[in-house]
């Protein structure tokens, strides 16, 4: 079972300060990590890797620097890693970037199934896993918590060639529970947290991803159409960005317990009525 | 659309670092340098410079191919989702915010209902201020799939051609719509929590939180048409009722093709436990790692009960298998803005705040007066929460009658 894992490399805002007289993230020092979501794709995919065979390839679209995160990926057990670098990728928008990731993933070849984590921690668009799978025409189950089951047979078609046939059954989170989906493969998942606990990496897999070939892709390496490439094909351009005034603390509410207790439902009543 | 630095009027003084959200500029021998890399030219540097010393060469006038050009395509659609055969809440604030653009472009307000069975229903929508609904009613729409609801929506959209299209940011609307806006080639813009039109332009401003919450940025979709959004929930005020309004009913249905899905919906499993629903929810309690054990969550959960609240966990809590993910509110778990939320036994690390902070009133009860979570906090109790619960849930029972 061949899988692909799109991951992207964010800020690690887990120890991010907001400076106090500005509001601003601070980002001095702050290092780059696996979106925390894409890492619950990655070992997802390592483990049905382990069950069934068959090679993980991690695809990550970023600048030269990405390969960082690219190489952590191997350390956790994934086989390949492919860096889609080029300025003519700089300023895409979620548009351009799931045109850009499914043209990388056409030239990678064969597969089973794409993961991602469900969204990013920096854009929070949870759009390029459904695009990449609108690009490909494939099925998607976004939001899964859990994969319930996998068929997978061979066939002789020639035109499975290198592929499985087979079924994927997932939970896919909602806001009441969940829905038991069930769809043919090759599709595209999104994951969320609750899917597994991601491993650590092993001292062998460290050793591997240091020696590890990190295959590069550039604009001329893709059958892409260079006008729907970065800025130029990005339907959207962000034409502001400003800092939201500041969430001043409000009153401390001091006393006994009882008074305290009573000054609060005298605040918050009015609201609650209505 | 390209940037740059003006050396010779550059200070060196580092207020650009400062203001840079993606950390892309760096001061070299006193001269400001800004790594193409990671900058997505956003501008915030150039309003930071005392020196005008960097250029930010805007949209060139044949980058924006004028809104005449996109003259057939007008009106404001929202899609109504609807749930077991209800429109759900949130499509009804979507109306009242298109509402205002549509008034404000001079076009017509049109809602978009796919379901089966959903006549009365869309005469709800109708009431709430539409000029139209546009109904796909088939028990292939029952519930929501990927594939035939994409598909339908993309028909209706390259039919009727619509100048905007607004969908709530849920589950169903962040898997639908991302497949829909790359089909139809449109800008699509994710998580909007403001929504305005530039009137010489005709253009829609949409304003969305980045890196949790900590900027806010405006995007516009130029040169593509529809323009779409998904909003969030409890940002927008609801289209208020009027069961005189008048509207039309447009029926449409479409082959086969069009309803048919690769994937099955096997079952829609409800998960009964207490009221989980956190982003529809007005009042939230959440609990920390302050709680100290998962039988102490009893006292959040009476406390949520008398206010008719949800029951919120930090990822401190839920990490320790206190409450379920699904209760999870911070930056790998729910965004959330109740109209109060009630943080007990939570620090308040950035994680945590990125996901609540946007809630109208915030209380926080803490024992540590030091805790983070004070600095956002609208009222705050420092002191035993163990104390304090049991009272609070006492009182709100008597005021309330609960």
């Amino acid at each position: 079972m061949n899988i692909i894992v799109c991951i992207k490399q964010v800020p690690d805002t887990t120890n991010v300060r907001i400076d106090p007289e500005t509001n601003t993230l601070v980002r001095s020092g702050v290092q780059s990590i696996i979106n925390p979501f894409d890492a619950y794709a990655i070992e997802e995919a390592v483990r049905l890797k382990e069950k069934f065979g068959g090679l993980v390839t991690i695809v990550t679209m970023g600048p030269p620097q990405a390969e960082e995160a690219l190489r952590e990926a191997i350390s956790l057990g994934a086989d390949e890693a492919v860096l889609v670098s080029d300025r003519a990728f700089a300023g895409s928008d979620t548009w351009a970037t799931s045109y850009t990731l499914s043209r990388a993933i056409q030239k990678i070849g064969k597969f089973d199934m794409i993961i991602c984590g469900k969204q990013a921690i920096d854009g929070d668009t949870a759009q390029v896993g459904p695009g990449i799978a609108a690009f490909l025409d494939i099925p998607q189950i976004t939001f899964v918590k859990k994969i319930e089951e996998i068929i997978i047979g061979s066939t002789s078609a020639p035109e499975h060639h290198g592929t499985s046939v087979g079924y994927i059954k997932a939970e896919r989170m909602t806001e009441e529970g969940y829905d038991i989906i069930e769809s043919p493969l090759p599709c595209l998942i999104t994951v969320v947290k609750e899917i597994n606990e991601p491993r650590l990496p092993s001292l062998k897999g460290k050793m591997r991803a240091k020696k590890a070939e990190i295959k590069k892709l550039e604009a001329k390496d893709l059958d892409a159409d260079p006008d729907l490439l970065g800025l130029k094909g990005s339907p959207t351009k962000v034409v502001k960005i400003f800092t939201p005034p500041p969430r001043k603390g409000g009153q401390i509410l001091e006393g006994e317990v009882k008074d305290i207790s009573g000054k609060l439902v005298d605040l918050l009543k009015g609201e609650i009525c209505l | 659309m390209s940037i740059k630095v003006i050396n010779e009027k550059c200070g060196g003084c580092k207020l650009c670092i400062k203001s840079c959200p993606f950390g892309a500029i760096e001061v070299v021998n006193k001269k400001a340098v800004i790594d193409l890399n990671k900058c997505t030219l956003c501008g915030a540097c150039i309003e930071s410079c005392k020196f005008d010393a960097i250029v930010l060469t805007k949209l060139s006038p044949t980058d924006i191919q004028f809104p005449n050009k996109f003259g057939q395509y007008k009106d404001v659609w929202v899609l109504c989702e609807q749930k077991k055969g209800v429109v759900q809440s949130v499509a009804y604030e979507l109306l009242g915010k298109g509402r205002e653009l549509a008034d404000t472009l001079g076009v017509e307000l049109c809602g978009v209902l796919l379901g089966e069975g959903m006549k009365e229903e869309a005469q709800k929508v109708i009431h709430r201020g539409v000029n139209k609904v546009y109904l796909v009613d088939s028990p292939a729409l029952k519930h929501y799939q990927d594939e035939p609801y994409s598909k339908v929506l993309i028909q209706l959209i390259k039919e009727y051609k619509p100048e905007i299209v607004l969908c709530g940011a849920t589950s169903i609307g962040r898997s639908l719509i991302a497949r829909v806006a790359i089909s139809v080639h449109a800008g699509l813009t994710a998580d909007c929590t403001g929504l305005d039109i530039d009137k010489k332009e005709k253009l829609l401003l949409q304003t969305r939180p980045a890196f949790g919450g900590n900027i806010m940025a405006t995007i516009i979709c130029p040169n593509h048409r529809p323009q779409m959004s998904t909003v969030r929930h409890k940002v927008m005020k609801e289209a208020v009722e009027n069961k005189h309004h008048k509207g039309k009913i447009i029926e449409k249905s479409y082959d086969s093709q069009v309803y048919s899905s690769r994937t099955r919906l096997l079952d829609v499993v409800e998960e009964i436990e207490e009221t989980v629903n956190l982003t529809e929810a007005n009042v939230i309690v959440s609990g920390g790692r302050g709680m100290q054990s998962p039988e102490n969550f009893k006292l959040i959960e009476d406390l949520a009960k008398a206010l008719g609240g949800a029951v919120g966990a930090s990822r401190a809590a839920v990490d320790s298998g206190w409450k379920t993910y699904s209760h999870q509110v911070g930056q790998t778990g729910k965004t959330v803005c109740p109209k109060i939320y009630i943080a007990c036994g939570i620090s308040g690390q950035i994680q945590h705040l990125v996901g609540m902070q946007s809630s109208e009133i915030i209380v926080a009860i803490n024992k540590d007066p030091h805790a983070p979570i004070f600095s956002v906090a609208t009222y705050g109790i420092i002191g035993d929460l163990f104390e304090i619960l049991p009272e609070l849930t006492r009182r709100f029972k008597e005021v309330l009658k609960r």
